[in-house]
């Protein structure tokens, strides 16, 4: 029998194994960044921005040039290296207390800059690596060891954040969506929108960000379904995907 | 070609950095270091060179790790409350291995104090202001020269040993005009085989990070630091030593404040007073053997800083019970005056007291218990 061979492991991620819990949404995520920048043929010019969170580890496996800096800095150390080396192709890669809690300021105004990078912002309603606090962006009655009895917006805990919302807006984005990696349709639309987000790059057309709408099974105290059902269910519904901004104009 | 004009402390730092073959500036404005930013927003650009209004001294900070882990020359600058925000920046570029500037045109503290000058900042500038367990080459220019001729060694510095190297000065030095001799500078630059960014072209991926939990990992790292702060604390030490030889009591102090104690000494000199002066230009390495040395022959030694002490601890190590240590302090934005200084001199020397004396009205504690 003739065998073709239809897909194959992106060679980008190195043959070790995944420091992530089972049904973590961050191994599809590098998973789709990995394929694009082998099929754009930007590999050999990228650098993999890891945040202060889980992803931090990405550096233990990709086959990138990897920068870490300090937690939330992310967007401000992306500035540093693509000012001073423009061929450098920019992953900027964020968790939601990274990016909207911590660091908002630093996003905030990366993109106000149109900072010619890519940020891929996973949203998975909580804070993964140091145990599965509250974070910016946890749901209305979702619990967490910060909000043991629920989220209580009322109660000084504060609405969850739109991060799309807030930066459409900002005259420097070029790129904007959301999408979630919770079933094979929305990976697939997830790396179409990440691919429009490095094509925006590649043309230099300014700041371009994916947030994804991502399971962490572990901190939010639900099996690998049952954690999928979650971002398909409740985070979409407060979280709608879709395309906020294409070239820069309001979608 | 050399060129010689009057140029203010912040702007020929400024022009020292790029002559140094700074790639990139980001800053955030505070006083009194405001005119270094705008000398690099006006002549970054025109050359070609990266310059960012970060939108904090966080941001700023950062930008640099950035900067610096692709290979740039990076620098950033500010004052007091900028630098304390700075504090975590530049633990990471320690840890990460990267080389960077930073300028501390220091003012008064505590909290948002004044904007005159202070050396108030010596603890945090030489005994690590950030968190772990870090060193880092700092400068202590006096004169608008030294600040320029520093800033282009400390490029020089922080690449050779993958370190960032922090120039501290104070109101008075940003803001002072002084003929300067601007020397032309072929830029002394190594290969950065390390840095992230540009074509791979087949060159193994590069990894700038500070983090590690495989165990023990890190203490080797540590270890490997420790090699580098010794090397630095045996080849980077600078100390200026005057009248030392022959002096019954010795003056310290750096930066500006040395200035002042420099004129004192010229003072008590013609009244037939033996002083001398032993001035850290580094205050890390600090001059703990030279002043040790010194401590052999003379019995009094009197600190001079605008805070409230904080090198005089580092002068009782160096001297330890071998000598008596005076000081005298203005913290908060004050300038000690020649006069006080002199005052405590002839106290010490004339008098044989210690204590406190009454001078026009002012109130001069100098004596350590
Ligand atoms: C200045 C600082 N504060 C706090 C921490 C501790 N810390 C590490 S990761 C993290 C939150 C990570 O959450 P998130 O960004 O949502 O990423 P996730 O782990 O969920 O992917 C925090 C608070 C830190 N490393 N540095
Ligand atoms: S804690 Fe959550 S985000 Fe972190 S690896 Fe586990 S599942 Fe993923």
């Amino acid at each position: 029998m003739e065998m073709k061979i239809v897909a194959e492991r992106t060679k980008l991620w190195a043959d070790k194994p995944s420091p992530y819990c089972p049904g973590c949404g961050h191994g599809i995520v590098h998973r789709i960044v990995c394929e694009l920048l082998e099929e754009m043929g930007l590999a050999d010019n990228c650098v993999f921005m890891a945040p202060v969170g889980c992803s931090i580890l990405a550096y233990t496996f990709l086959n990138v040039d990897v920068c870490q800096p300090a937690h939330g800095r992310t967007p401000a150390a992306a500035t540093g290296i693509k000012r001073y080396r423009p061929d450098t192709f920019v992953v900027s890669y964020q968790g939601d207390g990274d990016l909207a809690a911590i660091g908002t300021a630093e996003i905030v105004h990366a993109a106000s800059r149109g900072e010619n990078i890519t940020t891929v912002f996973v949203n998975n309603a909580i804070y993964g690596m140091t145990g599965g606090q509250m974070a910016p962006t946890t749901l209305p009655g979702q619990k967490a060891t910060t909000c043991p009895d629920g989220r209580d917006v009322k109660a000084g805990m504060g609405y969850p954040i739109r991060v799309c919302e807030l930066l459409r807006s900002l005259g420097g984005v070029a790129y904007l969506a959301r999408t979630t990696v919770h079933d094979a349709a929305g990976a697939i639309q997830t790396k179409r929108a990440m691919r429009k987000a490095f094509e925006t790059q590649v043309r230099g057309e300014g700041f371009s960000l994916v947030e994804v709408l991502s399971p962490c099974p572990v901190n939010w105290g639900m099996g690998s379904l049952e954690a999928l059902r979650f971002v398909g269910e409740n985070m979409t519904a407060y979280y709608p995907p879709g395309e906020f901004k294409v070239s820069g104009a309001e979608v | 070609m050399s060129e010689r004009v009057l140029l203010r402390g912040n702007d020929a730092i400024g022009e020292a950095a790029i002559r140094a073959g700074c790639d990139c500036y980001f800053g955030y404005p505070i006083t009194p270091q405001n005119e270094l930013t705008a000398y690099m927003a006006r002549h970054m650009p025109e050359l070609g060179r990266i310059f960012i209004q970060a939108e904090s001294e966080i941001a700023a900070i950062n930008m640099v790790y950035g900067a610096s882990a692709a290979g740039a020359r990076a620098m950033t600058s500010s004052s007091g409350p900028g630098i304390s925000l700075k504090q975590e920046g530049i633990s990471f570029l320690v840890g990460a291995e990267l080389p960077a500037l930073i300028v501390n045109i220091c003012r008064g503290g505590p909290g948002l104090g004044n904007i005159a000058p202070s050396q108030a900042d010596y603890f945090q500038a030489c005994k690590g202001g950030g968190h772990g367990d870090y060193r880092m080459v700092v400068y202590a220019p006096a004169t608008v020269q030294e600040a320029a001729d520093l800033t282009v060694k400390a490029f020089d510095v922080a690449d050779r040993y993958r370190n960032p190297v922090l120039l501290l000065g104070d109101a008075i030095l940003g803001q002072m005009m002084e003929p300067v001799e601007i020397r032309p500078y072929a830029p002394n630059r190594p290969e950065k085989p390390w840095a992230v960014g540009g074509k791979r072209q087949g060159r193994a991926p590069n990894l700038i990070n500070s983090l590690s939990l495989e165990e023990g990992v890190v203490e080797e790292w540590n270890w490997k630091f420790k090699a580098k702060f010794d090397a630095m604390r045996r080849e980077e030490g600078m100390v200026e030593k005057v009248n030392t030889e022959d002096a019954d009591l010795i003056l310290v102090a750096y930066g500006t404040t040395s200035r002042i104690c420099r004129a004192v000494m010229k003072r008590a000199r013609a009244q037939g007073l033996k002083v001398g002066l032993v001035r850290p230009v580094t205050v890390w390495p600090f001059p703990y053997a030279v002043l040790r040395e010194t401590a052999r022959k003379t019995r009094e030694f009197l600190v001079v800083e605008m805070s409230l002490g904080q090198m005089i601890e580092d002068v009782k190590l160096s001297v330890l019970d071998h000598a008596a240590i005076h000081f005298h302090g203005r913290p908060g934005g004050g300038i000690p005056t020649e006069g006080d200084i002199l005052e405590i001199i002839e106290h010490v020397l004339v008098r044989r007291r210690t204590g406190t004396v009454t001078t026009r009205g002012s109130v001069i504690d100098w004596t350590i218990s």
